[in-house]
């Protein structure tokens, strides 16, 4: 079996699991957050109605809580959800309830590997769909919608069709110009929005081994954006040590079998990569930054799960360090212990010395939410994950998506720009 | 279940179009409904009718994990959605939450039904009759367990065996 079979295979009491197998699987950990955990509340309110009990959920220790799309609040329809938010938590007695304006709080999936909220070999759920960002500390991490999560929350277990697996290999390490980001779009412009469609999406390989676990974290991120089921990477010292750092202990490192099977294997070459955009309006319109069209960019947005990790501004930060940008510019941390080692060791200050506004933690402007939306006809850079019509703001702006280090070159020259070009 | 159709001739329609994200704060379903499919088609709330059916493309519903998509589309009355593939979530999400029917269907039945054909959709012979063309369909049969929930009348009625 490969490491996804194995964690559903003991997830679902069985000895062996193959793809299209329909199980039902015990939840190891659920995560919801001020979108998702208002529509939870619904359907209970729903349910309530029908008659069915939900007073009680299956373990309040296994779930934890993000305030992240829509705080700090702009408006009072936001303020009441992280009201109903509070309330929620305070009455089901779920305490790893992340608030905003007390100390650590993020987006989900950051609060996730920052906090060290899943293990390797478990199985996490959460109510979004870049759950499977997770996937890269070697956990089965799977996005659901409102019913489901209200389902696992009362029941701790919910039925999956065991995937297929697609496992990509990167021979090589990635040349310093060139980031996890710009691999993974490489390879949704080869595959499709849905070249991963139902599947796992599974990275392997020298260049896996040689990247970073915040790479990898930004590699399975985006497996939502192929239609994957869930990304994963199998996981080794790194892992231990990422998550040992941030408090985990007990850390097993489940892997696939010597024999595992995958569907289809996908080969890269690190040496072949090159910085690359996806143009609007689909992640899958890849091109690499040099053949890039020559349009003038209104603003370069450097946050999200995707692209707003410590890594992600230091990459960022070096390109910036000593130069000014030339169109708004905004970064927002993915999470406060971000923003707080970012002030740390200086990047805040390379930041704003360039011209950044730094903002506050949150999904903000990535969903069309709030703090920086764009306005019709307005152009973006931004190391966000999708650039569907509207994503981020007017149905008529458009948004490229990048590395962090392309969309800090092109905020200092105001042009999509490959950072080996910059003067 | 008989209705007619609102055709979207293109694949790719995702969570953001169906209902964009300034709205993912609202969780009163009839004002997502008045929101339907703002991101492509600003009209569609004043052309769609209870019980009529959406067809479209491959990969239906791309994108987010946000039920809201299903809900804005049930309760703006679509009682199924026909396309040629669908994304993951929004499919069990439409299943699960027992918003509506997703069916998929092939290339030949996605180009023979028009805009504004009336048909009928038979679930228990996985045909599909188009009464304005007086032409019969097939469907792709449900899995086994997607079909169980759906008999069931959604996820928390289901009862695995």
């Amino acid at each position: 079996m490969n490491i996804v079979e194995k964690i559903l295979a003991r997830a679902s009491y069985r000895d062996k699991v193959s793809p299209d197998d329909v199980i039902f699987a015990d939840i190891d950990k659920v995560m919801v957050h001020d979108v998702s955990g208002p529509g939870v509340i619904k359907v209970f309110d729903k349910l309530k109605k029908q008659g069915i009990n939900v007073d009680k959920l299956w373990d309040p220790s296994k779930v934890w809580v993000a305030e992240d799309h829509f705080v700090p609040s702009a408006e009072k329809i936001s303020a009441e959800n992280i009201v109903k938010l509070q309330n929620f938590t305070k009455n089901y007695g779920i305490e790893k309830h992340f608030k905003y304006g007390m100390g650590q709080y993020g987006i989900c999936h950051t609060l996730s590997h920052e906090e060290a909220l899943v293990l390797p070999g478990e199985v996490y759920v959460g109510g979004d769909s870049h759950t499977n960002t997770t996937g890269a500390l070697g956990a089965f991490a799977c996005g659901l919608g409102h019913t489901d999560i209200a389902y696992v929350l009362l029941n701790g277990k919910i039925w999956f069709k065991v995937p297929e697996t697609l496992y990509f290999k990167l021979n090589g390490k990635l040349p310093d110009h060139v980031m996890a980001k710009d691999l993974i779009l490489k390879i949704i412009g080869d595959i499709g929005t849905d070249g991963g469609a139902y599947r796992t999406m599974q990275f392997g390989g020298s260049g896996i081994d040689e990247m970073s676990v915040e790479s990898r974290l930004t590699l399975c991120n985006m497996t939502t954006e192929a239609g994957a089921k869930n990304g994963i990477v199998e996981p080794d010292q790194k892992v231990t040590d990422y998550l040992t750092a941030r408090g985990a202990n007990n850390i097993t490192l489940v892997k696939g079998d010597s024999d595992a099977e995958y569907a289809k294997v996908y080969e890269y070459e690190s040496s072949e990569m090159e910085p690359t955009v996806a143009k609007p309006f689909s992640p899958e319109n890849t091109i690499v930054v040099r053949e890039a069209p020559n349009v003038d960019l209104d603003k370069s947005y450097i946050g999200s799960c995707t692209g707003a990790k410590y890594e992600d501004l230091e990459a960022a930060a070096k390109i910036l360090k000593g130069r000014k940008v030339k169109i708004r510019t905004e970064v927002l941390p993915a999470a406060i212990s971000i923003y707080k080692r970012a002030m740390e060791n200086g990047l805040l200050k390379i930041f704003l010395d360039a011209g950044v506004t730094v903002g506050p933690p949150t999904c903000g402007a990535c969903c069309g939410a709030h703090m920086g939306v764009l306005a019709k006809d307005e152009i973006c850079i931004s190391t966000t994950n999708r650039n569907f019509p509207g994503r981020m703001g007017h149905v008529d702006s458009q948004t490229y998506l990048s590395s962090p280090l392309v969309a800090a070159a092109s905020a200092v020259t105001g042009k999509i720009t490959d950072p080996r070009d910059l003067n | 279940m008989k209705g007619n159709v609102i055709k979207y001739e293109r694949d790719n329609i995702d969570t953001d179009v169906i209902i964009p994200g300034q709205y993912l704060k609202i969780h009163d379903y009839n004002e997502l409904a008045s929101h339907a499919m703002e991101g492509l088609d600003p009209n569609f709330h004043t052309k769609v009718k209870e019980g009529d059916f959406i067809l479209s493309g491959k990969n239906f519903g791309c994108g987010s994990s946000r039920e809201h998509a299903p809900i804005a589309l049930s309760h703006s009355g679509i009682k199924a959605v026909l396309a040629l593939s669908f994304a993951r979530i929004f499919y069990r999400n439409a299943v699960d939450g027992a918003f509506l029917l997703p069916i998929e269907i092939d290339e030949n039945t996605y180009q023979r039904i028009s805009e504004g054909d009336e048909i009928n959709i038979d679930i228990s012979s996985n045909e599909i009759k188009n009464i304005t063309k007086n032409q019969t369909y097939p469907m792709k049969p449900f899995s086994e367990i997607i079909g169980k929930i759906i008999e069931a009348g959604g996820l928390f009625k289901y009862k695995p065996d």
